[in-house]
C-alpha cells in the first residue's frame, strides 16, 4: 500500500463543483480516497493551482502517419532533442517528437491522458506499439471508419444495426476507443485521386453520401453504448467557404445521449472559413459558434493554429494533396485498403500570411464565442495547428484580452477586416480553462466514470500542480506568468505517484490503453457473418485471423465494457 | 497438426496465409509459400548453443557466460556498433536500440546497404504510398523498376499485383498492364506487357524523360534515352497518365546503382507528377522479413530510421558517417554486436577487414559468413518459426509472426533483454517499478 497526501492544494475540479478551494487530497494506491494514515508521504502544494491531470481529446502522437512524419523529417527531429538522463530516454523532434519526447513534454505540462486522433484499423498494432513507448499517459485511439467498405455497404442498405455490429467487431479487434470519421467518404474517393466537397456528394462506386455515413454512425454509436460519441473531422477541411458545410453537418446531428454530446467535431478552426478563395478568406467563427450554442448535442475542439513551424498530418489524404500543391514542400500519402488514407506535409504558419492570420484568429474566436466551455475544448489538432507545447500560450491568449491585442498588433495589418477577434472582450477564467483542458474532455470522452478528469473520492489520482497562485495572479495582466505556469508543473502525479517534478521526469512509467468493447448479441457477431468474412478474405491482404491486435500489445488494459442494444 | 494462416518469416511480403504442417516439433509440410519461404521453415542448420572460437576449433559456452561476455565487450568499448535486425522482431529491435542508447553506441540496420537511399530520397521529397491491398483492389497499371519480384519476392505478383483478384477489376490479369524496367531481361520482364530495357546507369535519365513526357514536354525527348526509344517512352507515358490507378514498385536495382538516392527522388517526383493526372502510389520492395520494422521502431524511439549515433547522449543521424559500413571502414568501431543479419557476406571488403580486427558477438540462429569473424555466437530462435513477434510488411502493415515450434532456443529479445538489464545494473541505472 502506498499513500500520498497532497496538502494545501488550491483545487479547481469542475466535475465536482470545486472552484478554487484550498484543500488536501488523500491518495492510496493510485486512487483518491477520503483520508490516509499518518505514514503517508506528504507533498505541500503551497497553495498552487491544482487540477485533475490534463486530457488531450484530439492529438496525433502514435501510429503510422505520426511515425512517417518523423521518418520523413530529420530536420524536425534535430529541432528538438534532449539527451539520455536519469530515467529519461533521449528524445528528438519539435513538431513530431519521438514517443518519449511526447510523453515527457506532455507530462511536464500536467497531461496524464491522451487520445490519438486517427488510427487505421489495419495498422492498429503499430499505434499500440507506440502507445507502449508513451509511458506517462493513459492512451486511447480514435478508430477510422470514414472509408470503411463494409460500413458503407451497410449505410447503403440503411442498416444501422449492421453498421453498429461492424463497428463493434472492429473496435474490439483493434482495441480502439471510439469511432472516428475523417472526411467521411472523401478518403475512399481519394483511392481514385478524387474527393467529396461536402456532405451531399456521393462516394464513387459506393453511392452513399457523407451525410448518410455520419447519420448512420451517430445512431450506431449510441446503439453500442460507447463511452465517446462519433468523433468527426468534417468534409472539406481548410477550404474557403467551408463553414456552410460544417453548419450543414451540425444540422444533421440528433440529440441522442443525456450524458454527453452525440457528435464531437474536431479542429473546427479548420472548418470555419468564409470567402470563395484564398484571396477573400474570412472568419465564419460566429455562425459556427452560433450553431454550437444552439446544439447541446455537439462538442467541438478549437483546432487552434499558432504561428511557426509545424507538420500537418491527417487521415484526410486529399486535403493534404491540395495543401502540397499550395506549399510545394514535401508530401507523403498513405492509403489503407478498405478503410482510409492519410497524408503529411510540413508547414510554416507565418504572421505575414493573411490566410494564416485569419486561421489564428478563428480558433480563438470559436473559444470566445462558444458560450459554454464544456462545448469547446482546447486543442491544436497537435501538430496540425501547432505542437501541443504551445497550449500554454493559447491559455494565455484566452485569459487575456491584452495579450491578444498585443499579438494582434504584430500580425498582418489586414487581418482586422477579415475577423472579429479584436472586438471580443471576453476573458476566460481559471475554471473555464480547467473545463477546456481536462474536465470537458473527460465528459466528452465518457471517461469521467472511470475516474478521469476529476479529483473526487474514487477518481484516479492523476493530478497536475501548477506553480501559480490564482488569488495573487491577474491573468488579464500577468499572462506571461500564466503561460509559464502551464508550461511546467511543479508536480505531475500519475496514478498516485509523482512522475514529473519541475519539468523533469522521475519515473519510467507504463502506459495503460483505454479501449471500448461493446458486447453484441451473437446474431450480430461479424466474426461469424458469412458475407463479412467472405469479403474480408477476398479483399484484404491480411488474413482475418491475423487482423485482431493480440493482448500482447496491451500490457495494461483499461477496457470499458458496454452492452449493445441491437 | 495443420496450422493455418501462418506468417512467413522470409521476405517483406509477409505472406500470412501459409498452411504449415507440424509433426513431432518439426515442420513436415508448407503450403501456399514460395520456395524461399518454404525452405526457411525446413532449413536445419541451427547451431546447438553459444560457441566461442579457440585455437583448435569452437568451444560451447553457457548462456550466462555468453551474456556476460557480450556485456563486457559492449561496456568496455569506446565506439561500439550494434548492427543487423532485418530478420528479427520489433521487440528485439527496440531492445537493441535501447542498448545502444545506454552504452552511447551506434545502432544501424541492413537498411543502410539496401533501401537507405530510398529513405534519403523520402526525406527530401516525401513518399506517396499505400498498403498493398490498394494495389490489389484498384491498380490497372503496375511498374516494377530495378527489381525482379518473380525471383526475389515470388508471391508479390499473385498476392498483391498482377494475378491477384481485386474489387474494382473484374478480370484482374487481363485488365492490368505490367511494365518492367531493368538493365537486363529477367523472369519478371518475361511476363511484362512492356519491358523497358535500359542501359546500366540510365535510370535517372529515363525517369527524367518520363517526367518530361507526363508534363507534356515531349519535344525535348531525344530518339533514345539510355537505350530506350522515344516511341516506347511516349507510349509508357500515355499508359501511365491514362491509368485509373498506377502502382510503382522499385528495388535495389534502383537504390544501389549509379545515382542512388537521386534515382528514387526522381521516381517519387514522377509519381507526384502523375498524381496531377490520376492516382499513383510508390512502394519500395523491401527485402528481408522485418527490415522495415527496424526503420519504424528506430524512428519512434530515436527520431531516425537507421544509422543513429548515441555517443553524445542524444540521437544523432548522419548516413555516410553514422552508417555501419562507414564506421567500420574508417576503423572507428572497436566492438560489434551483430543481430539477425550477415554483414560479412554483404559489406565491402574494407568494412569486413575491420570486422576481423575487433571483438564481434553475433546473435543469430545459423552459421553464416559472419560466424568466421565472431568471438562469440549465440544461437537463438527464428522469429516466425520458434519465436513470435511483430514484423512490418514492406508497405508498413504490422503483423504478428507466430511461434509454431518450440526448439528450446531463446528469442533474440530474451537474450537482448538480459544484456540490457545487466548493462543497466552495471551502470546502476535506477530500476523503477512500473507505475
Amino acid at each position: 500500500m502506498t499513500e500520498l497526501l497532497l496538502r494545501n492544494a488550491c483545487v479547481i475540479d469542475p466535475l465536482n463543483r470545486v472552484n478554487g478551494d484550498v484543500m488536501d487530497i488523500a491518495i492510496r494506491d493510485g486512487w483518491i480516497v477520503e483520508s490516509v494514515g499518518n505514514g503517508a508521504e506528504v507533498i505541500d502544494a503551497r497553495g498552487f493551482l491544482t487540477l485533475p491531470g490534463g486530457i488531450d481529446s484530439h492529438t496525433h502522437i502514435c501510429g503510422t502517419k505520426v511515425n512517417f512524419g518523423r521518418y520523413m523529417m530529420p530536420e524536425d527531429m534535430r529541432a528538438g532533442r534532449t539527451i539520455r538522463k536519469g530515467v529519461m530516454h533521449a528524445t528528438s523532434g519539435y513538431s513530431v517528437p519521438t514517443t518519449y519526447g511526447n510523453s515527457y513534454r506532455y507530462s511536464a505540462m500536467g497531461y496524464t491522458s491522451i487520445l490519438e486522433g486517427a488510427m487505421a484499423p489495419l495498422e492498429a498494432r503499430h499505434t499500440h506499439e507506440e502507445f507502449s513507448a508513451t509511458p506517462l499517459q493513459d492512451t486511447m485511439a480514435n478508430t477510422l471508419f470514414d472509408g470503411n467498405w463494409p460500413v458503407m455497404e451497410a449505410v447503403k442498405e440503411k442498416d444501422v444495426k449492421r453498421a453498429a455490429a461492424i463497428v463493434a467487431w472492429t473496435l474490439a479487434a483493434v482495441k480502439g476507443f471510439a469511432v472516428k470519421l475523417t472526411n467521411p467518404g472523401g478518403t475512399e474517393a481519394w483511392g481514385w485521386g478524387k474527393n467529396v466537397t461536402c456532405i451531399r456528394d456521393p462516394v464513387p462506386h459506393f453511392e452513399v453520401t457523407p451525410a448518410e455515413i455520419i447519420e448512420t454512425l451517430i445512431r450506431a454509436n449510441e446503439l453500442l453504448r460507447l463511452p465517446h460519441s462519433v468523433h468527426l473531422h468534417c468534409n472539406n477541411l481548410g477550404a474557403p467557404g467551408n463553414y456552410q458545410c460544417t453548419i450543414g453537418t451540425f444540422d444533421l446531428v440528433p440529440d441522442l445521449n443525456k450524458e454527453r454530446q452525440s457528435l464531437y467535431a474536431t479542429h473546427v478552426q479548420f472548418h470555419a472559413y468564409g470567402g470563395t478563395s484564398w484571396k477573400d478568406i474570412n472568419s465564419k467563427a460566429e455562425p459556427v459558434a452560433y450553431s454550437v450554442n444552439r446544439k447541446p448535442q455537439i462538442v467541438i475542439d478549437m483546432g487552434q493554429m499558432m504561428f511557426g513551424k509545424t507538420t500537418t498530418m491527417t487521415a484526410d489524404g486529399p486535403m493534404e494533396w491540395n495543401l502540397y500543391r499550395l506549399h510545394h514542400n514535401k508530401w507523403s500519402n498513405h492509403d489503407v485498403e478498405l478503410e482510409t488514407t492519410s497524408g503529411i506535409i510540413p508547414v510554416y504558419y507565418s504572421k505575414k500570411s493573411l490566410v494564416n492570420c485569419v486561421m489564428w484568429a478563428i480558433g480563438l474566436e470559436l473559444a470566445l464565442l462558444v458560450k459554454d466551455p464544456w462545448q469547446c475544448l482546447l486543442a491544436t489538432d497537435n501538430p496540425n495547428g501547432a505542437p501541443f507545447v504551445r497550449y500554454p500560450e493559447i491559455i494565455g491568449l484566452l485569459m487575456s484580452k491584452r495579450y491578444r491585442d498585443e499579438e494582434f498588433r504584430t500580425i498582418h495589418p489586414d487581418t482586422g477586416k477579415r475577423v472579429i477577434l479584436d472586438t471580443l472582450d471576453r476573458e476566460l477564467g481559471w475554471h473555464d480553462i480547467a473545463v477546456m483542458t481536462r474536465a470537458g474532455q473527460a465528459k466528452a470522452l465518457g471517461i469521467a466514470k472511470i475516474g478521469k478528469g476529476h479529483l473526487g473520492v474514487g477518481a484516479e489520482a492523476d493530478i497536475a500542480v501548477y506553480p501559480i497562485r490564482i488569488r495573487d495572479t491577474d491573468p488579464s495582466r500577468d499572462y506571461a506568468a500564466v503561460v509559464s505556469a502551464f508550461q511546467r508543473t511543479a508536480w505531475t502525479i500519475k496514478r498516485g505517484r509523482v512522475v514529473c517534478r519541475d519539468g523533469d521526469v522521475v519515473v519510467e512509467g507504463t502506459n495503460r490503453t483505454i479501449w471500448a468493447n461493446s458486447r453484441v448479441p451473437e446474431a450480430f457477431d461479424m466474426g461469424r457473418d458469412p458475407e463479412f468474412v467472405k469479403k474480408f478474405d477476398r479483399y484484404y491482404t491480411v488474413r482475418m485471423a491475423n487482423y485482431p491486435v493480440q493482448d500482447a500489445y496491451i500490457p495494461r488494459s483499461g477496457c470499458i465494457e458496454s452492452e449493445a442494444v441491437l | 497438426m495443420l496450422l493455418k494462416d501462418v506468417v512467413c518469416p522470409y521476405c517483406a511480403c509477409l505472406c500470412d496465409d501459409l498452411d504449415v504442417t507440424v509433426e513431432g516439433n518439426r515442420v513436415t509440410g508448407v503450403d501456399n509459400a514460395c520456395d524461399l519461404g518454404a525452405h526457411k521453415f525446413q532449413a536445419g542448420n541451427r547451431l546447438p548453443g553459444p560457441v566461442r572460437p579457440t585455437e583448435k576449433g569452437w568451444d560451447r559456452v553457457s548462456r550466462e557466460e555468453a551474456i556476460g561476455f557480450t556485456v563486457d565487450m559492449l561496456l568496455s568499448a569506446d565506439r561500439p556498433l550494434i548492427y543487423g535486425w532485418s530478420t528479427t522482431s520489433v521487440e528485439a529491435q527496440s531492445l537493441g536500440i535501447h542498448i545502444a542508447e545506454e552504452i552511447g553506441g551506434v545502432v544501424d540496420a541492413t537498411t543502410s546497404v539496401c533501401h537507405g537511399p530510398s529513405i534519403l530520397a523520402i526525406q527530401e521529397v516525401g513518399h506517396p504510398g499505400c498498403t498493398l491491398g490498394q494495389v490489389k483492389n484498384r491498380a490497372d497499371v503496375v511498374i516494377y523498376w530495378g527489381c525482379n519480384p518473380i525471383e526475389a519476392h515470388p508471391r508479390h505478383l499473385s498476392r498483391y499485383t498482377m494475378y491477384s483478384d481485386g474489387f474494382f477489376l473484374e478480370n484482374a490479369f487481363k485488365e492490368r498492364t505490367l511494365i518492367v524496367a531493368d538493365i537486363r531481361p529477367t523472369e519478371s520482364a518475361n511476363v511484362a506487357d512492356e519491358f523497358v530495357h535500359l542501359k546500366r546507369g540510365g535510370d535517372y535519365a529515363v525517369l527524367s524523360a518520363l517526367r518530361a513526357i507526363v508534363r507534356g514536354k515531349t519535344g525535348s525527348i531525344p530518339s533514345h534515352v539510355a537505350g530506350v526509344s522515344r516511341a516506347q517512352l511516349l507510349r509508357i507515358g500515355e499508359v501511365c497518365k491514362n491509368a485509373k490507378y498506377g502502382a510503382f514498385f522499385f528495388g535495389m536495382g534502383l537504390t544501389q546503382t549509379v545515382g542512388k538516392y537521386k534515382n528514387i527522388r526522381n521516381a517519387i517526383e514522377l509519381v507526384d507528377e502523375l498524381n496531377r493526372h490520376t492516382k499513383w502510389t510508390l512502394t519500395p520492395m523491401r527485402g528481408h522479413f522485418n527490415v522495415y520494422g527496424f526503420n519504424e521502431v528506430c524512428t519512434w524511439v530515436t527520431g531516425y530510421p537507421y544509422a543513429v549515433d548515441f555517443s553524445r547522449g542524444m540521437a544523432f543521424y548522419n548516413p555516410g558517417e553514422t552508417t555501419a559500413v562507414d564506421i567500420l571502414a574508417r576503423k572507428e568501431c572497436d566492438a560489434c554486436l551483430v543481430v539477425a543479419s550477415d554483414p560479412a557476406a554483404h559489406f565491402p571488403r574494407a568494412a569486413v577487414e575491420h570486422l576481423a580486427e575487433i571483438p564481434v558477438v553475433q546473435i543469430d540462429p545459423v552459421v553464416n559468413a559472419t560466424t568466421a569473424f565472431c568471438d562469440l555466437q549465440i544461437p537463438v530462435a527464428v522469429t516466425g518459426i520458434d519465436a513470435e513477434g511483430t514484423a512490418y510488411r514492406m508497405d508498413g502493415v504490422p503483423i504478428r509472426a507466430k511461434k509454431i515450434l518450440d526448439l528450446g532456443y531463446p528469442a533474440d529479445s530474451e537474450i537482448l533483454r538480459e544484456v540490457y538489464q545487466q548493462i543497466r545494473d552495471r551502470k546502476k541505472v535506477r530500476e523503477v517499478k512500473p507505475v
